[in-house]
């Protein structure tokens, strides 16, 4: 029987050697990078110092970020960020990650070319299943594990199960990658890959640029994912050489792989869509949902802050000629500082400030309801984010729309939820 | 190991951003997380709440976020337990790490009422419903993840198995 890509990875980082694992199969596996962000890495740091080791297993893997209230939006997460600063300090860590020249830590670590194909990651944040468009099995994980593999190089694992997704036909304007997740989480719902795996492929997957690859994986964890992967391809392969800081080795599904489930989308059918409030599963095509105003728009995130999203925006108010509508807060967040430069060389800091958005520094910010765009009671909210949670960006009685840059420019722009044809 | 409380019901997807929003994620403090545990779905929960006391969620319970301050909160409030249809990987992971003893069996969460007494055999995996008088055998833990529960969390589980002295 041949073997899925979570199943061959994991062999492949057991530390008992055996050759072959199966779905099921409950195995302790040696970790190539561990990540902690500034909300999660001061308890798992808490719990590293508990165990006693003393040093971190490996000083160039120990990656902490802070992404989440950074800038430090007030005293109690300075304190939390100082934690993180000091604790890299101490241990000597290879790779820093300062305000000014990082991001959030799921855009910086792919462009960075510090996690790789064939990688097994483990994170504390529940989107370091995004790495998997890279062909990595990467898994988010709670802080006291995320201490453990920080002490030891290791975790323990239970084999998941896999779902295959195939993507084909020819895709529709202002249809995304966004999309393709968000109609496969409408139609799974937000429990429906609990404890699995969810490879994507098809013709669809393979015409998807890096950026939009990573918007796919990042969104596993909405339908309780593990992982996800993308194959590794010549995309993959393009995008790695330019920045891998070791050698890697791909891996690749058997044919007679063993999948639970099989679904298929046609591309051809699927227009942009919409995750209504209050969970990401409650997704309806943009033609049938009611065109509300709204009152903030975010466009940033894990999700969608990279620079090909950036140039979703940017193109079409350049196209339009248009502003965005005067009642509307529109906040532009890059995904990390690298992508903050991009926008800047391109005009693009100048082309939005003028259409009349926020444009700032990197940070979640806004997507967790931290800062730089919290929501107050009844407001509504177009977000490139990947959660709309009730009181994910602020008040328990504000509502979330998810959606893809191109909608979210449109409903900025319209001063309501909006299909990008209506400009 | 016996547990007996009073259940506090919730239904499905209860999300890590209900169990603690992440306006409070600016501390560690499981009292401090203990004050907000719930508030956006059930604002009676954090002042209410007894020592002992079990929830009992749906299918999907602590979805979303992999903050570990979610089961801190839970366990800081006093809560013996939990018990639902299914869980979260994630938030699965976390409890256990934290020795929150935690109980997937789909009809005893089912049956379960607000206001109900559970009582909870932890090494046998039963729950009684006094209400009822009904028995139900939870699905049993893999002997790793057993031995982890009975070392009281990951941390002295793993300071016993890397030989570093428990008293030092
Ligand atoms: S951007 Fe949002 S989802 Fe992504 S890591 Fe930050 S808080 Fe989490």
């Amino acid at each position: 029987m041949g073997k899925t890509l979570a199943e061959k990875i994991i062999a492949a980082h057991n530390v008992d050697g055996a050759a072959e694992v199966s779905a099921g199969d409950l195995v302790t596996v040696n970790v190539d990078v561990v990540m902690a962000n500034d909300v999660t890495a001061p308890i798992a740091i808490e719990s590293f110092n508990a165990i006693g080791v003393g040093e971190v297993f490996d000083r160039n893997r120990v990656m902490l970020v802070p992404s989440h209230f950074a800038p430090n939006k007030d005293i109690k997460s300075a304190e939390q960020t100082r934690t993180l600063t000091r604790f890299a300090e101490l241990q000597v860590l290879e790779h820093r990650f300062q305000v000014g020249r990082a991001g959030i830590e799921h855009v910086v670590l792919p462009e960075r070319g510090l996690v790789l194909p064939g990688d097994l990651v483990v994170g504390g944040d529940s989107h370091t299943c995004t790495y998997g468009a890279l062909g990595a099995f990467a898994t988010g994980m709670g802080s006291t594990d995320i201490g453990f593999a920080m002490a030891t190089g290791k975790t323990w694992l239970k084999v998941p199960e896999t779902m295959k997704f195939v993507y084909y036909g020819e895709r529709q304007p202002w249809v995304y990658s966004k999309d393709m997740i968000l109609r496969t989480i409408g139609e799974i719902t937000v429990d429906g890959a609990l404890y699995r795996s969810m490879e994507f492929t098809g013709p669809g997957v393979a015409a998807l640029n890096m950026s939009e690859r990573f918007t796919m994986t990042n969104m596993v964890i909405e339908a309780g994912g593990k992982c996800g992967f993308i194959p590794f391809d010549e995309v993959t392969r393009e995008y790695v050489e330019a920045r891998a800081t070791r050698p890697y080795t791909p891996f690749f599904a058997d044919d007679d792989a063993r999948y639970v489930s099989v679904h298929e989308f046609d591309l051809s059918e699927m227009e942009p869509q919409v995750a209504c409030p209050y969970s990401p599963d409650n997704v309806h095509p943009i033609s049938q949902i009611r065109p509300e105003k709204v009152d903030q728009v975010f466009i940033g995130s894990c999700t969608n802050g990279r620079f090909e999203d950036m140039a979703i925006v940017a193109d079409i108010l350049q196209r339009t000629g248009r502003e965005f509508h005067p009642d509307v807060r529109v906040m532009i967040i890059p995904g990390s500082q690298a992508v903050y430069l991009d926008m800047l060389r391109q005009g693009w800091l100048e082309l939005f400030t003028l259409a009349g958005a926020a444009v700032s520094t990197s940070t979640c910010g806004p997507c967790l309801g931290g800062h730089m765009g919290v929501l107050a009671a009844d407001e509504v909210c177009v977000s490139t984010s990947n959660r709309n949670f009730r009181g994910r960006m602020g008040h328990r009685d504000a509502r979330v729309f998810l959606a893809n840059p191109a909608v979210a420019a449109a409903s900025a722009i319209m001063g309501r939820l909006a299909h990008p044809d209506e400009l | 190991m016996k547990l007996e409380g009073k259940v506090w019901k919730y239904g499905d997807n209860i999300d890590t951003d209900v169990i603690i929003p992440a306006r409070y994620l600016v501390t560690t403090d499981p009292q401090t997380l203990a004050a907000h545990c719930m508030e956006d779905i059930d604002q009676a929960f954090a002042s209410q709440v007894q020592p002992g006391d079990i929830i009992v969620g749906g299918r999907n319970f602590g979805c979303g976020s992999s903050r570990e301050h979610a089961p801190i909160s839970i366990k800081g409030a006093g809560v013996s337990c939990i018990i639902a249809e299914s869980f979260a990987r994630i938030f699965f992971r976390n409890a256990i790490n934290i020795g929150l003893p935690i109980l997937e069996s789909p009809e005893a969460a089912r049956d379960a009422q607000k206001g109900d007494t559970l009582t909870v055999d932890l090494v046998a995996g039963t729950i009684t419903n006094q209400r009822t008088g009904k028995t139900y055998q939870a699905s049993p833990y893999p002997p790793f993840v057993l031995g982890i529960i009975n070392a009281g969390g990951l941390v002295p589980y793993t300071r016993r198995e890397l030989g570093i002295d428990i008293t030092g």
